[in-house]
C-alpha cells in the first residue's frame, strides 16, 4: 500500500501527464525516496496505483541502475569508474574503500550505513577521481581524504 | 507493383510491405528473428541485414535491416553480397556466445528456428572462450517450460504475449545482455494465449510443457490437418502422434481463420484422445462378458436393429457432418433429433437461419481484425470464443492504429513505431456483457445488464442507426442515450462487426445484434456479425433445422417402445438427471457411441466406441459458417475405435438385403449431405477427394526425417507391417509421397528445406501473412444475397424485472472447465473453478448471503450446494453457476429458479 | 573574445537567478520574438546562424526544427532539453545548468515558439543534484514572471515545462530512448524514421536538444545569425564549451571560438601535459569518438575538421590519453561502460560488447591470443553506424578501432610479452 503522502505526490506526476502508465518512473523514484529501496510489495502498490501488473512495473524498474530492487544501506556512495576517473587513478580509491569498509561494489556495509555502487561519470572529469555520496559530491578525491568524508555521515 | 533489383534481378512485389516480407514472399531464403509476420518489425535482431545499393553503380552498398526498410521502385539490393552475408553469419556468432550448445537435449531441436537460421547463414564454428552467461528459470505452470539460458533476445515472447494478446505477467527484466524474459516472479502465466510462446519463441526458451510428458521430435510424429473441436470457432490445427499416443497440437496456419495462433484450451485440451477413460472396445450390458467382439457385437446389433424395433437417434454438435448424417441416414430423417437442449436448439437454428437469409454477412475471425468498430453484445467470448477475443483486441489496436496514420503516415509493417504513434489510444469497443469480461479492459464503452436489458439496449441502437427497424417501446432515457452514444460511433465506423452468439441463451439478444448489423449496412459502410455458438459443429445441426432432445423426449412420452443410437452425447450435461433416467429407461434400446465413458454410456445398453477427432475424419462447420475438415491423425491401437459414421453405416448395412448395403466413401456422404441439404451446397469441395495425386503421389503424415520406422514396433515384431493404407483421405500413414506444397486444406505440416520450424509456413503462402497458397482451407456455406429486402426481427422483450423469490439461471463460462473434453487434460482440469453461485450485492444481502455461504440450487431433483460468490457486475435477478462442471450438469440455463421454498444458509 | 554563454556565469558564485539574468540582457531575446517574429523566422534565423547540435551528433538546429509539422499539426507538441550528460569525459551541460539555468530556460521557450511546442521537459540526469534544485527554482521563476505558462508576455504563446530527473542509464542520453524513459518506459531507444519531430514524445511532434545548444540560441536571436557566425573561427556557427580531462595540469572547460586547435586547448587552456608525461593521444570529443593523436594537434575542433582528422567533435570534451597510461587499459575501461550500458535491444551491441570487453580484458592481463585483435577488428567493422539499432555500439568502437590503429604496437605487446608492459 502507498502512503498518503506517496500518493499525494504521484498524483502530481500522473496529473501533467497524458496517462498514468507514464507516471511509473517517477511513482518508483517517489517510492524509493520514502523507503530507501523498492521492495516486491511496493512494485505491488505502484503497479496497482497505476493500473499496471507487477511484472510491468518490473520490468521498468529493473531497467534503471538506480531504481534499487534489493536493500541498501543508509548512504550511497557512487565511485565513477569511467574513463577520466580511470587515468585519474580511481582504482586506488575503490582499494582504499575496500580496505576501510570491508565492501565491494554492490555491498552494503554489516552495519548497513554504506552501499557501494560503481557509477558511470558523474561529470566532473576535470576533478577527477570523483564520488558521490546521497547528494554530495566529492572532487579530486584522494584516498587519505575517504575517512573523514565517511566520518560524516552516520 | 514496384519493381525492384535483387541481386541484379528485377522481380515485381506488393506496395507497402518491407524487403524482409518481400523477400520471403518471393521465395527467398532471409534469416531473421524479432520480426513476425502477425507482430510486425520491430528491428532489434538485425539478422535480416541485406546490402541496399544507391543505384547500379554503387558496388559498396549499406547494410541495411530488411524487415525496416520499405519496398520502393527501382531499389536496389543484394542478398549474396559478401558484406551482409558475413554480418549474417556474425549475427549468428554473437547469439551463440551465450547460448547454449543444447541441441540434442532441447525441445526445440529439429522444429528450431534458430537452428535453420544458423545453417542458412553458414555459421559453423565460433570463437567466443569465455563463460556463458547463465540464467535461472522460472515455473511457469503447466503448459509452458522455460529454459532461459537458451533465449535470444528477440523480444518476441513480450511483443506477443504482451501486446498483441494483453497479456500482464510476462515481460522483459534488466538490461544490457542480462535482459530477462518471464514472470515477476514464478508462476502459472496468467494468459490464455501462453501456449503460442512455444511457437512464437525461435528457440527452445518457452516449450510445450505438455509435449514434454511424452516428447517426440517434430520430424518423429505422424501429423495430419485438424481443426480444434473445443469451441465453435473451429482453429486450424496439426496433431501429432506417436506411439499410438496424440503428442501435441500446433497451430496449422489459416490466414482467414485463426491465422498464427490458439487459446490454450484447443493447443493443450488434447489429452482426453489418450486417457484412460476412452472406451476401447464394444460392450454389451447385461451378460457375461461385457467387452465383446466384432462379431458378437454386429450379431446382437443386428438383432436389435431387425424390423419391429423402432430406432430414433440422437445426434451431437460435437460429432462431424458425417456422423451426425449417417445417424439420420440409419434411423431416417424422421427419426433423427440433433442433440441440442431445446433452448440451445432454439438459439442455434435461429442463428443458423439468420446467418442463411443473406441479409448480413458472418464474419471470420479474419474480418474481425480489420473491423473499426466492434459491438459485443452480450456473449462472453473471452471464456466462450477465446481466439475471437484475440481477434478484436487486434481490431481495437489495429483500428486507432488507422486513424492515427491518417494525420501521421507510417507503413503498416512498423510494429514500433506504430505503438509508440497510438499510445493508449483503442479503436471503438462497447463490450456489452452479463457480469464484465477480460476484454472490459480495452473497451471504450463497457455496460453489464441482465440478456434481455442488452437485447433492449440492442434494438435501440438499430433503431437509431434506422428508424425502419422497430423502437423500444417504453424505452428509458438512460436506455435511449446508451443506445445513441453507440449507434453514434457505430455510424463512424466503415467496416463495424457486431458480436454476439448463444451463450447467454437469450433470443432477443441474437436478434437485436442481426438488427443492428442489418441496419447499419448502408450505402459505403459494411457491417459484418459474429454469432459464438456452442460446439465445434453446433452449426453443422443447427443448419438442418432439426428438432432437439425435447422432442425427442416427448416421443418417448407418447411412443411405447422406442429405442434410441445416442452419438458422441452426454445427455446429462443437457437436461436435469431425472429427465435423462426417465428418457432411457423408456427406450427399450439404448445404443450408445462415443469416445469417453460418461453418465449417460453408463446407461448403454449397447456401446460403441468411436473416434476422436484424431482418430477420424470428417467435416465440421464452424460458427462462421466455415465448413472445415480434418484428417485421421494415427490409427487407435484398438481397432474398434472407428468414426462414429462407420459403425453407423455398418449397422444400416447389418439388415440390408445383399447387394443393397449403402455403405458409402466419406467423399460420398459429403455428396449426399449436399444432395438432401441444399444449405450444405459446397461441403463436398471442401477438400480434395480421396484419389487426389499430386504427380501420382500421396501426401505423406509423416515428414521426411520420420525415424525408427522400423524399429518402432520391433518390441511387438521385429517384421515391419505394411503401413496402414488410408482409402479415405489423399494422406498416406508414410513418410513417402509428395513433398511439395499440397492443397491448403491437406497440410499435414509445414516444412521447407532449410525450414524446419513452424516458420515455414510462409513457404506454403501467396505471400507472407496471407492466404495460403490456393487460397485458405475451408469453404463458407454462407453468403450475402444483397437482393435481399431488410427485414427486421421485431421481438423486443419486455425490461428485466426481478421476479420476487426467483433468480433467473445462466452460465458462466470459463476458458478452462467449461468445455466437455478439455478437461481430460489434467491442468486444464486443475485450473476449473470450483463451484460457485454468483449473484449481485443486493441479492445477496435480501437473501442474507455473503461471500462463501452456501446458496443451494435445485437441478433437476437434486439439491446443490454452491458456495456464494457476491459479484459487483451482475444485475438483480440473475444467479450465474459455472457452466460445464459435473455439478451444473443438466442445469436448465435460462430458467427462473424459486428460491423461496429452497432452504439455504 | 565574446564568451556569450558563459560570460556572466563564475564558478564561484551561485547561479544567476531571474533578476539577474534580466539584469544582463536575459529574456530580452525572448521578447523579441514574441513580439516580432512568426514561428517560421525564428527557425529560419537559427537555421542561418549555423548553429549545429552540442550533443553529439552536430545536425543543423534550425533545420531540424523545420522538419516539425506546423499546420494541423497533432497536438500537443513538445520541446525537450536533453541534459542527460552521462557521456564518460564530458561535464559541459553542467556548468550552463548550474551557472545559468535561465539562458537554457530562455532558450527552450523560444525554441518551443519556433515550433509552436505546448509542453516542454528538461531532462536531467540523477546526478546533478545541485542542478535540479536550481532548475526547479528558475522554472518556478519564470513562471512567476509570466515567462512559462499560459500567454506568455501576453503574446497568445503558452508553454509549460517540467524537470525530469533520470534514474540512471547512459542509454536515456539517446534522444529517443530518453523519449521512451519520459514515458515511463524502458530507455531502449526507437527506430528512426519516423523522427521524433514527427513522432515524438508519446507519438507527438518533438524536438530534442541539448542542453548547450538551447543556450545558444537567445544569443542568436538578440544578436543576429551574422553576429553568432563572425564569433566562431570555422564554418560552423558560435562558440563552444571544450572541456579537457585527463593528465594536464590544468584540467578544466572553457568557453572559446568555435575550431580553436587541439593544440591550444591542451597547451594553453589546460596548461600543458603533467610533468614527465607525455601527451599519447586523446579522445576529442567524450567517450565515443575516435583517438587523434600527435600529428593531430593542429586539427581545428570543429565539426568538419576533427571529421575530416578520422575522428568527431562530438561533445567537444577531450579525454588525454598519456604515455603512462595503458591504452588497452583505457580502452577496456571504456568498452566496460559501453557493455554495461547498452540497453540491450539489438544483438550486435548486447552481444558483441561484453565479447569485446572480455577480450580486452583477457589481453591486458597478458592472456590474449593474436585471434583476439581479429575478433576486436570484426567487432568495430560489424559495430558500425546502421549495423546497430542506434549510435551507442558504433560510438564504442570509435575509440577501439582507432586505438587498434595507433597503438597497435601497444595491443600487440601484451600478446607478445603475456602482461600489460605498463604495469611494471
Ligand atoms: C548513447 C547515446 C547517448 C547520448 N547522450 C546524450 C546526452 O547525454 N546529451 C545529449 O545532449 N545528447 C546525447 N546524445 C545525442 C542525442 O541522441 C541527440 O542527438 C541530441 O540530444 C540532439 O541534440 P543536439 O541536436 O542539440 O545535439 C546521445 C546519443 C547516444 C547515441
Ligand atoms: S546499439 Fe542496440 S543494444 Fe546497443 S544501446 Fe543501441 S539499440 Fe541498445
Ligand atoms: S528480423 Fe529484421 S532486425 Fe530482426
Amino acid at each position: 500500500m502507498l502512503t498518503p503522502d506517496e500518493k499525494h505526490e504521484i498524483d502530481h506526476e500522473i496529473s501533467i501527464l497524458p496517462h498514468r502508465k507514464a507516471a511509473v518512473i517517477e511513482a518508483l523514484k517517489i517510492v524509493q525516496q520514502h523507503r530507501g529501496w523498492v521492495n516486491d510489495e511496493s512494485v505491488g502498490a505502484v503497479a496497482d496505483y497505476l493500473d499496471m501488473s507487477p511484472a510491468e512495473v518490473d520490468s521498468v524498474a529493473t531497467f534503471y541502475n538506480l531504481i534499487f530492487r534489493k536493500p541498501v544501506g543508509r548512504h550511497i556512495i557512487l565511485l565513477c569508474d569511467s574513463i577520466s576517473c580511470y587515468v585519474m587513478g580511481y582504482q586506488k580509491l575503490y582499494a582504499a574503500i575496500q580496505d576501510q569498509l570491508q565492501i565491494k561494489f554492490g555491498g552494503t556495509t554489516s552495519d548497513k550505513k554504506f552501499t557501494l555502487l560503481p557509477n558511470p561519470c558523474l561529470g566532473c572529469c576535470d576533478r577527477a577521481p570523483a564520488l558521490m555520496i546521497d547528494e554530495d559530491l566529492y572532487t579530486d578525491v584522494t584516498p587519505d581524504k575517504l575517512a573523514e568524508i565517511f566520518s560524516k555521515y552516520s | 507493383m514496384p519493381t525492384i533489383f535483387i541481386d541484379n534481378k528485377p522481380f515485381e512485389v506488393k506496395a507497402g510491405k518491407n524487403l524482409l516480407e518481400a523477400c520471403l514472399s518471393l521465395g527467398l531464403d532471409l534469416p531473421y528473428f524479432c520480426w513476425h509476420p502477425a507482430l510486425g518489425s520491430v528491428g532489434a535482431c538485425r539478422q535480416c541485414a541485406i546490402s541496399m545499393f544507391k543505384d547500379e553503380n554503387d558496388q559498396k552498398g549499406k547494410l541495411t535491416m530488411a524487415c525496416m526498410e520499405g519496398v520502393k521502385d527501382g531499389l536496389r539490393i543484394s542478398l549474396t553480397d559478401t558484406t551482409s552475408k558475413a554480418f549474417r553469419e556474425q549475427v549468428v556468432e554473437w547469439l551463440m556466445t551465450n547460448h547454449p550448445h543444447d541441441c540434442p537435449v532441447c525441445d526445440e531441436g529439429g522444429s528450431c528456428h534458430l537452428q535453420d537460421m544458423t545453417v542458412m547463414t553458414g555459421h559453423d564454428y565460433r570463437r567466443f572462450s569465455y563463460k556463458k552467461r547463465t540464467y535461472k528459470n522460472q515455473y511457469l505452470g503447466p503448459f509452458i517450460h522455460h529454459e532461459m539460458n537458451r533465449c535470444i533476445q528477440c523480444y518476441r515472447c513480450v511483443r506477443f504475449y504482451k501486446d498483441y494478446a494483453g497479456g500482464k505477467d510476462l515481460d522483459v527484466f534488466a538490461a544490457h545482455n542480462h535482459v530477462y524474459f518471464g514472470r515477476e516472479k514464478d508462476g502459472v502465466l496468467e494468459s490464455p494465449f501462453s501456449g503460442n510462446l512455444a511457437e512464437v519463441c525461435p528457440t527452445g526458451v518457452f516449450t510445450d510443457e505438455t509435449l514434454r510428458q511424452h516428447y517426440t521430435r517434430k520430424w518423429d510424429l505422424t501429423m495430419a490437418p485438424s481443426v480444434c473441436t473445443h469451441c465453435s470457432l473451429g482453429c486450424n490445427i496439426t496433431a501429432g502422434e506417436r506411439y499410438g499416443e496424440l503428442r501435441s497440437i500446433t497451430n496449422r496456419y489459416n490466414g482467414d481463420v485463426n491465422g498464427y495462433f490458439l487459446c490454450d484450451r484447443g493447443r493443450f485440451g488434447y489429452e482426453f484422445v489418450n486417457s484412460e477413460n476412452r472406451i476401447a472396445k464394444p460392450i454389451i450390458r447385461n451378460r457375461v462378458g461385457e467387452a465383446v467382439d466384432e462379431d458378437t457385437l454386429m450379431t446382437h446389433l443386428k438383432t436389435i436393429f431387425k424390423h419391429g424395433n423402432k430406432f430414433i437417434g440422437i445426434g451431437s454438435p460435437r460429432a462431424s457432418v458425417e456422423s451426425n448424417y449417417a445417424l439420420m441416414d440409419l434411423v431416417g430423417k424422421d427419426n433423427y433429433y440433433n442433440g441440442l437442449s431445446e433452448f440451445e436448439n432454439l438459439l442455434a437454428k435461429l442463428v443458423a437461419k439468420t446467418l442463411q437469409s443473406g441479409t448480413v454477412r458472418s464474419a471470420s475471425l479474419k474480418d474481425v481484425e480489420k473491423a473499426d468498430a466492434v459491438l459485443i453484445l452480450g456473449e462472453d467470448v473471452w471464456n466462450t470464443a477465446p481466439m475471437l477475443a484475440l481477434s478484436v483486441r487486434q481490431a481495437v489496436l489495429k483500428s486507432a492504429a488507422a486513424e492515427a496514420l491518417q494525420q501521421t503516415p507510417l507503413p503498416q509493417w512498423h510494429d514500433a513505431a506504430i505503438r509508440e504513434l497510438v499510445q493508449e489510444e483503442r479503436g471503438y469497443f462497447a463490450n456489452i456483457t452479463l457480469a464484465g469480461s477480460a476484454l472490459d479492459e480495452i473497451a471504450n464503452y463497457k455496460l453489464h445488464s441482465s440478456p434481455d436489458d442488452i437485447a433492449r439496449l440492442g434494438y435501440a441502437i438499430a433503431h437509431i442507426i434506422d428508424p425502419g427497424s422497430p423502437a423500444v417501446k417504453n424505452a428509458s432515457d438512460e436506455l435511449l442515450t446508451k443506445a445513441k452514444e453507440i449507434a453514434d460511433a457505430l455510424l463512424k465506423a466503415k467496416n463495424p462487426v457486431i458480436i454476439s452468439g448463444t451463450g447467454c441463451l437469450n433470443e432477443p439478444l441474437i436478434k437485436a445484434a442481426h438488427n443492428i448489423a442489418l441496419a447499419l449496412n448502408s450505402g459505403e459502410r459494411k457491417a459484418e456479425i459474429c454469432y459464438v455458438m456452442h460446439e465445434s459443429n453446433t452449426m453443422g445441426l443447427a443448419l438442418t433445422q432439426a428438432f432437439g432432445l425435447d422432442k425427442a423426449i416427448e416421443r418417448t412420452e407418447r411412443e411405447e417402445g422406442l429405442s434410441v443410437v445416442i452419438l458422441e452425447n452426454d445427455l446429462y450435461r443437457s437436461l436435469p438427471g431425472n429427465v435423462v433416467d426417465r428418457f432411457l429407461s423408456r427406450c427399450k434400446n439404448v445404443v450408445v457411441l462415443d469416445q469417453l465413458n460418461n453418465a449417460t454410456t453408463v446407461k448403454a445398453h449397447v456401446l460403441i466406441p468411436s473416434a476422436t477427432f484424431a482418430e477420424a475424419d470428417g467435416t465440421m462447420v464452424n460458427n462462421e459458417g466455415r465448413a472445415q475438415s480434418f484428417f485421421q491423425v494415427f490409427n487407435p491401437a484398438s481397432n474398434y475405435v472407428r468414426e462414429a459414421w462407420r459403425w453407423l453405416y455398418a449397422i444400416k448395412d447389418l439388415n440390408a438385403a445383399p447387394g443393397n448395403e449403402t455403405f458409402p466413401h466419406p467423399d460420398e456422404i459429403l455428396s449426399r449431405v449436399e444432395k438432401d441439404y441444399p444449405m450444405f451446397s459446397g461441403i463436398s469441395k471442401v477438400s480434395p477427394a480421396h484419389d487426389f495425386r499430386v504427380n501420382g503421389q500421396r501426401i505423406p503424415r509423416e515428414p521426411r526425417r520420420y525415424s525408427g520406422r522400423t524399429a518402432i514396433r520391433a518390441n511387438i515384431s521385429v517384421s515391419e507391417p505394411r503401413p496402414f493404407q488410408d482409402d479415405d483421405s489423399p494422406l498416406s500413414y508414410t513418410m513417402e509421397g509428395y513433398d511439395g506444397i499440397p492443397p491448403s486444406s491437406l497440410i499435414p505440416f509445414f516444412w521447407s528445406p532449410g525450414w524446419n520450424s513452424i516458420q515455414s509456413v510462409n513457404k506454403y503462402q501467396d505471400e507472407v501473412g496471407g492466404a495460403l497458397k490456393g487460397g485458405d482451407p475451408g469453404v463458407r456455406l454462407f453468403e450475402v444475397d444483397k437482393s435481399k429486402p431488410k427485414t427486421y426481427f421485431e421481438h423486443i422483450p419486455y425490461p428485466f424485472t426481478a421476479k420476487p423469490d426467483h433468480l433467473l439461471l445462466l452460465p458462466q463460462f470459463h476458458v478452462f472447465g467449461s468445455g466437455e473434453l478439455s478437461i481430460y487434460t489434467k491442468a486444464i482440469e486443475d485450473f476449473a473453478p470450483e463451484p460457485y453461485a454468483a449473484l449481485s450485492e443486493p441479492d445477496a444481502e435480501k437473501m442474507g448471503l455473503s461471500d462463501g455461504s452456501i446458496l443451494n440450487v435445485k437441478i433437476g431433483e437434486k439439491k446443490i450446494a454452491f458456495p456464494v460468490c457476491v459479484h459487483k457486475a451482475i444485475s438483480n435477478g440473475i444467479v450465474l453457476l459455472p457452466a460445464g462442471l459435473t455439478e451444473t450438469a443438466g442445469a436448465i440455463w435460462g430458467a427462473w429458479i424459486n428460491f423461496s421454498a429452497n432452504g439455504h444458509s | 573574445m565574446e564568451r556569450p554563454l558563459t560570460e556572466h556565469i563564475h564558478p564561484n558564485r551561485p547561479a544567476l537567478n531571474l533578476k539577474e539574468y534580466e539584469a544582463v540582457g536575459g529574456y530580452a531575446a525572448l521578447k523579441k520574438v514574441l513580439k516580432d517574429s512568426s514561428p517560421k523566422q525564428v527557425q529560419q534565423a537559427v537555421q542561418d546562424s549555423n548553429l549545429k547540435g552540442r550533443g553529439g551528433a552536430g545536425f543543423n538546429t534550425g533545420m531540424k526544427w523545420s522538419f516539425v509539422p506546423m499546420d494541423n499539426a497533432p497536438r500537443p507538441k513538445y520541446i525537450i532539453a536533453n541534459a542527460d550528460e552521462m557521456e564518460p569525459g564530458t561535464f559541459k551541460d553542467r556548468l550552463l545548468l548550474e551557472g545559468s539555468p535561465h539562458q537554457l530556460i530562455e532558450g527552450m521557450i523560444i525554441a518551443g515558439y519556433a515550433i509552436q511546442a505546448d509542453i516542454s521537459y528538461i531532462f536531467l540526469r540523477f546526478a546533478y543534484k545541485d542542478a535540479a534544485k536550481i532548475l526547479r527554482k528558475s522554472i518556478q521563476e519564470a513562471y512567476d514572471a509570466g515567462y512559462l505558462g499560459k500567454n506568455i508576455q501576453g503574446s497568445g504563446y503558452s508553454l509549460e515545462m517540467y524537470l525530469h530527473t533520470g534514474v540512471g542509464r547512459y542509454m536515456c542520453g539517446e534522444e529517443t530512448a530518453l523519449l521512451n524513459a519520459l514515458e515511463g518506459k524502458r530507455a531502449t531507444p526507437r527506430a528512426k524514421p519516423p523522427f521524433p519531430q514527427v513522432s515524438g514524445l508519446f507519438g507527438k511532434p518533438t524536438i530534442v536538444n541539448n542542453v548547450e545548444t538551447f543556450c545558444c540560441v537567445p544569443h542568436i536571436i538578440a544578436k543576429g545569425a551574422e553576429w553568432f557566425k563572425s564569433i566562431s573561427k570555422s564554418e560552423d556557427g558560435g562558440t563552444k564549451l571544450y572541456g579537457v580531462s585527463g593528465k594536464v595540469n590544468k584540467p578544466g572547460l572553457w568557453e572559446l571560438p568555435m575550431g580553436v586547435t587541439i593544440r591550444e586547448l591542451i597547451e594553453e587552456h589546460a596548461g600543458g601535459m603533467k610533468n614527465g608525461l607525455k601527451f599519447k593521444g586523446a579522445l576529442p570529443g567524450g567517450a565515443s569518438t575516435d583517438f587523434l593523436t600527435e600529428q593531430h594537434l593542429d586539427v581545428k575542433m570543429d565539426f568538419k575538421s576533427v571529421a575530416a582528422a578520422g575522428s568527431r567533435l562530438g561533445t567537444g570534451t577531450m579525454i588525454v590519453l598519456d604515455d603512462a597510461t595503458c591504452p588497452v587499459g583505457f580502452v577496456h575501461n571504456l568498452q566496460h561502460f559501453f557493455a554495461q550500458e547498452s540497453c540491450g535491444w539489438c544483438t550486435p551491441c548486447r552481444e558483441g560488447l561484453p565479447w569485446v570487453e572480455k577480450v580486452l580484458l583477457s589481453l591486458e592481463n597478458g592472456e590474449g591470443k593474436k585471434e583476439d585483435l581479429d575478433i576486436l577488428h570484426m567487432h568495430t567493422k560489424f559495430l558500425g553506424p546502421g549495423n546497430t539499432f542506434c549510435a551507442l555500439a558504433p560510438g564504442a568502437m570509435e575509440p577501439l578501432e582507432s586505438a587498434l590503429k595507433y597503438f597497435a604496437d601497444d595491443f600487440e605487446k601484451h600478446i607478445r610479452d603475456k602482461k600489460c608492459p605498463y604495469h611494471n
